[in-house]
């Protein structure tokens, strides 16, 4: 019965525990035993024992950074090796509330700075397609650990793109949801205004699940507002009516097999009813620049904490405090967090703040604009979810700004605090290629609807039945005569 | 663009040690990251309302309700070194 469990989403596995045919103690302890065999080094943590009360749904794999009462959450960090919060992340408590069990803590890029998971404390991930590519970053782990079959479903932060861009890259859907829509309480702080919880899902049902059960108003929370209609189960076949403007299809960094896959996409929406316009974002080629001054700014401040005092670790110094908590922090953070809070503290420091801080929050609103403009003329903004499919490990360590340009696609939509998934689209060099779909605040229905539609017109096969078999069965699956080339 | 000097300054600001090497290093990422950055001067930003959150909400209130928070047992159970009743550091010291 159990090793059905592996080739089925999260709804049916739910529907199975319904029937009685399955119990959610034996669907626990199958993605226990799954998620205990990974070699993928996509978890930091596994739960030891199936818990007494199971819950009623099938466990989720939680990205490192959520606060889980008594489970070492460090964020990826040695800064908080060891630390077992004394609370549980809002989020994460309504996942336990609606009988969702926690399966394990994810590995992810430290802090969630990164977008390769190259940058974790804990060593990379590697991506289930091919082990010498990366899933994928920072929710590398959550979204590796989905598309090798290791855990059923997960969550992620969305931060430039954290939960987007590793879909993209593993073959899973990612969403994150409108600034405010999940609470923050209890997820370790990158960049508090951007900052999003979100789904990481073999299907757009799933997703749509999920996000239910996490969305909310939180008073632990003073941003957050929940999405006030709530996530219906999305069931469209058809697109037809929707406005879909597509954008930076004419970038050059664009692999061709990208542009192939994300053409093709664009012709099944046309095939489903739905209509397809080219769109331009001009602001859009300074959500790099923008975001790479604010998401710092608040990390330096967000990450001041981190001394050695209250948790983690502690270095000895010379002796004095101001050495304790330089020694600490030098041994703690990981090379790209101290770039970061260098960028951040030189961003916000006596004389730069106006041109740095001051600029960015200015190019920030000029993009929200490009985007609320768009969507006077359609209803979703569409491309490609990342320029490139997966890219070999250590490719782009040495050069810190070619990794930025991966959130390129991603950045805008966190800026503007509106809502976007990515969804698998096909393959390009044998490797998954994402596509992005993005509406206005609180559109999460209506984009999880249109994702749908498009997913069953795609047809994607992303559920491995095992990594073993991933090579060949997969790829033979989804390279048909419609599947782009790279 | 940023020198030896603005990455110590820099440093000592975020209480980060960096070994001589790190400096170095530093100087030549931060410049060419900085340099990426300043590509927003292109834009006339004359007039522009700053974003500093996307959310329109202001001055979100809750009863004034005691409620209970950590006890002192469990908020000090994860620190490196603590007495009885706080966290304990050596002394802030010259610098």
């Amino acid at each position: 019965m159990t090793d059905e469990l592996l080739g089925l989403t999260v709804a049916q596995q739910a529907a199975k525990i319904d029937a009685g045919e399955v119990s959610a103690a034996e669907v626990f302890d199958y993605w226990r035993g799954r998620a205990a065999a990974d070699d993928l080094n996509a978890y930091l943590w596994v739960a030891g024992e199936t818990p007494e009360d199971a819950g009623t749904l099938p466990p989720i794999a939680v990205k490192d950074l959520f606060c889980v009462r008594g489970v070492p959450s460090m964020a990826g960090s040695r800064i908080l090796e060891g630390y077992r919060p004394p609370y549980t992340a809002t989020s994460v408590r309504n996942l336990q509330e609606a009988g969702v069990r926690v399966l394990g803590k994810t590995n992810q890029d430290e802090f969630a700075m990164g977008s390769s998971n190259e940058n974790s404390g804990f060593g990379p991930v590697q991506n289930p397609w091919d082990r010498t590519r990366v899933p994928g970053g920072s929710s590398g782990g959550s979204a590796a650990a989905v598309a090798a079959g290791t855990a059923p479903w997960a969550i992620g932060t969305d931060t430039g793109g954290s939960i987007r861009q590793p879909a993209s890259l593993s073959g899973v859907v990612g969403m994150k949801p409108t600034y405010g829509a999940v609470s923050r309480y209890g997820m370790i702080a990158f960049a508090s205004s951007l900052d999003q919880c979100g789904p990481l899902t073999r299907d757009v049902t799933d997703a749509a699940i999920l996000l239910g059960h996490l969305q909310g108003r939180d008073p632990c929370d003073s941003t957050s507002l929940g999405i006030p209609d709530g996530i219906p189960l999305p069931s469209a076949e058809r697109l037809d009516g929707l406005r879909f403007g597509v954008w930076g299809m004419h970038e050059p960094g664009l692999e061709p097999g990208v542009a192939d896959a994300v053409n093709a996409t664009l012709a099944r929406i046309e095939e489903v009813g739905g209509a397809v316009d080219e769109i331009e974002l001009p602001n859009a080629k300074y959500g790099i620049p923008a975001y790479y001054v604010i998401a710092p700014a608040e990390a330096s401040a967000n990450l001041a904490r981190y001394d050695g005092v209250r948790y983690g670790p502690r270095a000895a110094g010379n002796g004095d405090l101001t050495s304790l908590y330089e020694q600490t922090r030098h041994d703690g953070f990981g090379e790209e967090v101290r770039r970061r809070i260098m960028i951040g503290t030189y961003a916000l420091s006596s004389g730069y703040y106006e041109a740095y801080y001051g600029t960015a929050q200015k190019v920030r609103t000029k993009i929200a604009e490009d985007l609320t403009a768009a969507f006077e003329k359609v209803d979703f903004v569409v491309s490609p979810t990342s320029a490139t499919v997966a890219f070999k490990l250590g490719e782009r360590t040495a050069d810190p700004l070619a990794m930025y340009l991966s959130d390129y696609y991603t950045v805008p939509m966190p800026l503007a605090g509106i809502p976007a998934i990515s969804i698998p689209c096909g393959l390009s060099e044998g490797l998954p290629v994402g596509f992005q779909i993005a509406g206005p605040a609180f559109s999460e229905a209506r984009i999880l609807d249109a994702a749908h539609a498009l997913e069953k017109s795609i047809g994607f096969e992303g559920v491995p039945v095992s990594v073993d078999r991933l090579d060949a069965d997969l790829r033979s699956q989804n390279e048909g005569p419609e599947a782009p080339r790279g | 663009m940023i020198d030896r000097d603005q990455v110590l300054h820099v440093a000592k600001l975020a209480r980060l040690r960096l070994s001589d090497e790190e400096v170095d290093r530093m100087a030549g990422e931060l410049s060419k990251i900085l340099e990426h950055v300043e590509t927003m001067s292109e834009l006339d930003l004359e007039g522009v309302e700053p974003t500093s959150h996307v959310v329109d909400l202001t001055n979100v209130l809750r009863e004034d309700v005691p409620r209970d928070g950590l006890d002192r047992e469990t908020a000090l159970e994860q620190a490196p070194d603590a007495t009885e009743s706080g966290f304990r550091v050596p002394s802030p010291g010259a610098s």
